[in-house]
């Protein structure tokens, strides 16, 4: 009898690709919540509008280059792009918005440079970039948090808000506001205390600003999961948070007219935690080796910080991340790790002559 | 409590070692046919010494070492050489190699026996001796010939003996059960080996903490021996020779070196029995303990199997299930290699026989893109960056695979078994070795001829120039030459160049003669030709024939014409 021949290793561990991408999508649930509590039903429409946008045109492409639907789709990679899109963006943003960034991101992010394992940048920034450059109207008009809402009104039911987003140019102007880091960009002039007392957003918040502070626990609260359940390691997400507090903390400046926040406020804010977790981790695009990891999440934190305090954008964690993408390749050559039996770490451009 | 060193990486893959563990080491049936390889160890296969039809008694040397790095072979049983031939190994690529067949006599008689009871008086090279006549090679893996092990020259004093009783790989139980059973033979072979390394300062015997058994067991025998028993925390691979140096000492071999060049050697459990029975019982290495496991047979158990067993053999013995089982494996999990026939022989190196179930271990499932997650290089042991050496791999940069240290992977596989993408990720650097070795010695063969080249032009160049020289020397010389006579006039030349015509012009007499006996084999061909197309007219024969024939005479009698013009010509 002729047996099958195969390579070693036969064993093999139970981890697989479509799980690993299944707990992402799953560790995104706290910001879910926190989203949709403090922003209505939004962010929820935008994520599955996303999702079915990202595998209808996934298995399109996928069609189109004669690749396996089922073997493809089935790895989750679409989905765990649509549902970080979806996050990014806007509650009650128009659908054409939703439909439009996904088209991006899968179709031109990552299969039009080969599919999973092969895109230079994280899909999901791409789509979310393109829409704020050529859609800023659109892309920076944020429903008011459920706390600061006035007196009788409230966010729109899941209906209405459907309503919204596919027949309404715009969400109703009496539940649009300010986030915390477009209030810094347009308070010219005022002290860090001044804005803090005048600002609702401030002044009924717990340490950030209303609603935020808990979007961004929500995405904390998820991080920790999977960094616990070891999709990532450290290095990436902590490089960038301490890197993002040190710069704030340098700029602060006793919170005179010029600071543009604290170290709490900036961690707190925008898609800072978001970004840390689940954007930079994206491990197609960003650095490989752990100390690469520290210098690709490090310069995220310091150039987000840049953006967002003397940038045209009031967040900028998309174009940070875009940014370090170029760069990754680069850090890759100059981190290899110390291997057994060398003394000296080894760079990857070395020519060997033999 | 010694200290021990935690490497970077590695695995924690399901163990599966009680099941081979629950009865003591068994034995076989001879079987009826055995198949030795010549090709056991790593180096020169060995040259057989017995012809096809002689008998050999169990013990009997049936090969000879080929020089230094290789090891003899002996026959495992007596019996009858039926046949020396290529038959498939056990190796990674299911190749032939040569091997000696023989037929069992059911006797199983051995030869005579001359052990040493008193090693200790005994000199170190007489030992070594006895080591490399008994075919020992390490019996962990690799198959390196133990005698050149031990001898590293004076120049590598050795100060620590480290004892690889790891025995890391999944389900593989065969030195656990062989310390449980045999504690006492295998200590006196580790003094066999302190005895010929100059009695080390350390002694460390490196073993899991998943055994504890056998740690007790060889708790009694090492007491004041000043051999150390040094357990540590169970992952795999820590019983790779690189991974259990820098456990033990904290020490790392440094790329490309032996353990000798840091003034260590490094031997595994087994071999160490081995080295005893061979120095004290004088039984050169004709068996083994070797762990047959997995769920695809009824039996799990270690056996002392004898050299050359077919697996067939063992696997019939242990009531294997052929429809159950997905692959054979020689070796462990993460490491051995599958099969491709029951009819591959036990060897020296052979550790374990997995037959697993397909539920044990399913078929590989296809491969999915690498998204660089990182997993691998968490559990490399080596601190490589996997994913890059599979990117680099894929895109044949070999430049870019060594300055990723591609070579100081051990192939232990802790990459494969943690992708989440299925990626056959050893086989990639397998292959790229391969191809990187075999550019290399491309590189190496086509300077060579570059340089034959080259020399040759040189040499035919120098030649030219050597030649150039004498002519210019020989126009010199004749210059000088005429010079000296200095009679050189236009008219002394004419007449020299008439006087040599002349000279060559022969008499007219011989001219005449010459002529006239032209004319007469002119004519003799002509009643040639003549003839045969008389015969030929009066056989009938056929009209091609005729024609040719009469072509030949015409030709003969224009010959003939044109010598007597010329015979004419002379005349007047």
């Amino acid at each position: 009898m002729a047996f099958k021949q195969v390579s070693s290793p036969h064993a093999h561990g139970a981890q697989n690709t479509a799980k690993v991408m299944q707990l992402v999508v799953w560790a995104t649930i706290p910001g879910l919540i926190a989203l949709t509590w403090h922003f209505g039903w939004g962010s929820l429409i935008n994520v599955i509008l996303a999702c079915i946008t990202a595998v209808a045109s996934e298995a399109l492409i996928l069609k189109m280059r004669n690749r396996p639907l089922g073997f493809y789709l089935g790895d989750y990679s679409a989905v765990v792009t649509a549902v970080l899109l979806g996050l990014a963006l806007p509650p009650l943003c128009p659908w054409w918005i939703v439909v439009v960034g996904t088209l991006f991101s899968v179709v031109l992010a990552k299969q039009l440079f080969g599919g999973l394992g092969y895109n230079p940048f994280n899909p999901a920034m791409v789509g979310y970039v393109v829409l704020l450059i050529s859609f800023p109207v659109e892309m920076t008009t944020w429903v008011a948090p459920l706390a600061l809402l006035p007196e009788g009104v409230a966010h729109p039911g899941f209906l209405e808000s459907l309503k919204l987003v596919f027949f309404s140019g715009t969400p109703m102007d009496g539940v649009t506001g300010a986030t915390p880091l477009d209030s810094f960009k347009h308070a010219a002039g005022l002290t860090v205390a001044q804005i803090y007392q005048g600002d609702s957003l401030f002044s009924q918040a717990l340490f950030a600003g209303v609603g935020w502070e808990w979007v961004n626990l929500g995405f904390l609260a998820g991080g920790i999961v999977l960094l616990a359940s070891r999709v990532f390691t450290w290095h990436g997400p902590v490089a960038m948070l301490l890197a993002l507090a040190l710069m704030s903390l340098i700029f602060w400046d006793s919170g005179s007219s010029q600071s543009p926040g604290s170290p709490l406020m900036h961690l707190f804010s925008g898609a800072s935690m978001m970004g840390a977790f689940f954007i930079l981790t994206d491990p197609v695009s960003s650095a490989v080796s752990n100390r690469g990891r520290l210098i690709y999440g490090a310069l995220i934190g310091i150039l987000t910080y840049i953006i967002r305090a003397w940038g045209n954008y009031p967040d900028a964690v998309a174009f940070a991340v875009l940014l370090a993408n170029f760069t990754a390749p680069f850090i890759d050559n100059y981190t290899l790790p110390r291997t057994y039996g060398h003394t000296d770490r080894r760079k990857a451009t070395e020519r060997i002559d033999d | 409590m010694r200290q021990t060193w935690v490497t970077p990486g590695g695995v924690h893959p399901p163990e599966n070692k009680i099941q081979s563990l629950t009865q003591p080491i068994g034995s076989l049936p001879i079987p009826e046919k055995l198949v030795v390889p010549l090709g056991q160890h790593i180096g020169a296969p060995a040259i057989a010494c017995v012809k096809h039809g002689d008998t050999v008694l169990k013990g009997q040397k049936i090969a000879d070492p080929a020089g230094t790095v290789s090891a003899a072979i002996h026959a495992p049983t007596s019996g009858t050489v039926t046949a020396i031939e290529s038959r498939p190994i056990a190796h990674s690529s299911g190749m032939e190699a040569l091997c000696i067949e023989i037929t069992s006599d059911g006797k199983d008689q051995w030869i005579e026996k001359s052990g040493i009871s008193d090693f200790e008086h005994t000199s170190a090279s007489a030992l070594l001796s006895i080591i490399t006549e008994a075919g020992i090679a390490g019996m962990g893996g690799a198959g390196f010939p133990t005698s050149v092990k031990l001898n590293p020259g004076f120049q590598r004093p050795i100060d620590t003996l480290i004892i690889n009783a790891t025995e890391c790989e999944p389900y593989i139980t065969a030195d656990d059960s062989l310390i449980r059973e045999r504690a006492e033979e295998i200590v006196e072979g580790i003094g066999i080996l302190s005895h010929i390394l100059g009695n080390p300062h350390n002694i460390l015997i490196g073993i899991e903490d998943n055994k504890p058994e056998a740690i007790a067991a060889l708790e009694p025998h090492t007491q004041d021996t000043g051999i150390n028993v040094v357990s540590f925390p169970t992952k795999y691979p820590s019983g790779g020779e690189k991974q259990l140096i820098y456990i033990l000492t904290g020490k790392e071999l440094p790329s490309g070196s032996i353990p000798a060049d840091i003034g260590m050697v490094c031997v595994n459990i087994g071999t160490t029995h081995a080295i005893k029975r061979a120095v004290v019982d004088g039984e050169p290495l004709i068996s083994r303990v070797t762990t047959m496991t997995g769920e695809a047979c009824e039996i799990n158990r270690n056996y002392d199997v004898l050299i050359g067993t077919p697996v067939a053999h063992m696997l019939e013995h242990n009531k294997f299930d052929a429809q159950r089982c997905s692959r054979v494996i020689m070796g462990g999990p993460m490491m051995g290699f599958s099969l491709t026939s029951q009819q591959i022989p036990i060897v020296k190196t052979t550790n374990c026989i997995l037959a697993p179930s397909v539920e044990e271990i399913p078929h590989n499932e296809p491969a999915q893109p690498c998204i660089r997650c990182g997993m691998c290089a968490e559990a490399c042991p080596a601190s490589l960056l996997p994913q890059q050496l599979l990117w680099y791999s894929q895109a044949k940069d070999h430049d870019r695979l060594e300055s990723h240290n591609l070579f100081d992977c051990i192939e232990c596989g802790a990459c494969s078994y943690v992708c989440p993408s299925n990626i056959p990720l050893v086989q990639h650097y397998r292959s790229s070795k391969s191809d990187i070795k075999k550019a290399q010695e491309e590189k190496i063969k086509s300077d060579q001829a570059r340089e034959r080249f080259e020399f040759r032009q040189q040499r035919i160049e120098l030649a030219e120039k050597e030649r150039e020289a004498k002519r210019a020397a020989r126009r010199e010389a004749a210059k000088q030459a005429k010079a000296a006579t200095g009679t050189d006039s236009m008219a002394d030349i004419v007449a020299a160049a008439q006087a040599r015509t002349a000279a060559k012009k022969a008499s007219p007499e011989q001219e005449l003669a010459k002529l006239e006996r032209a004319v007469s084999s002119a004519e003799m061909r002509v009643q040639k030709a003549q003839d045969k197309l008389d015969t030929a007219t009066a056989d009938a024969e056929t009209e091609d024939k005729i024609n040719i024939l009469s072509a030949a005479l015409s030709g003969a009698q224009q010959k003939l014409e044109k010598a007597r013009t010329r015979l004419a010509e002379h005349s007047k």
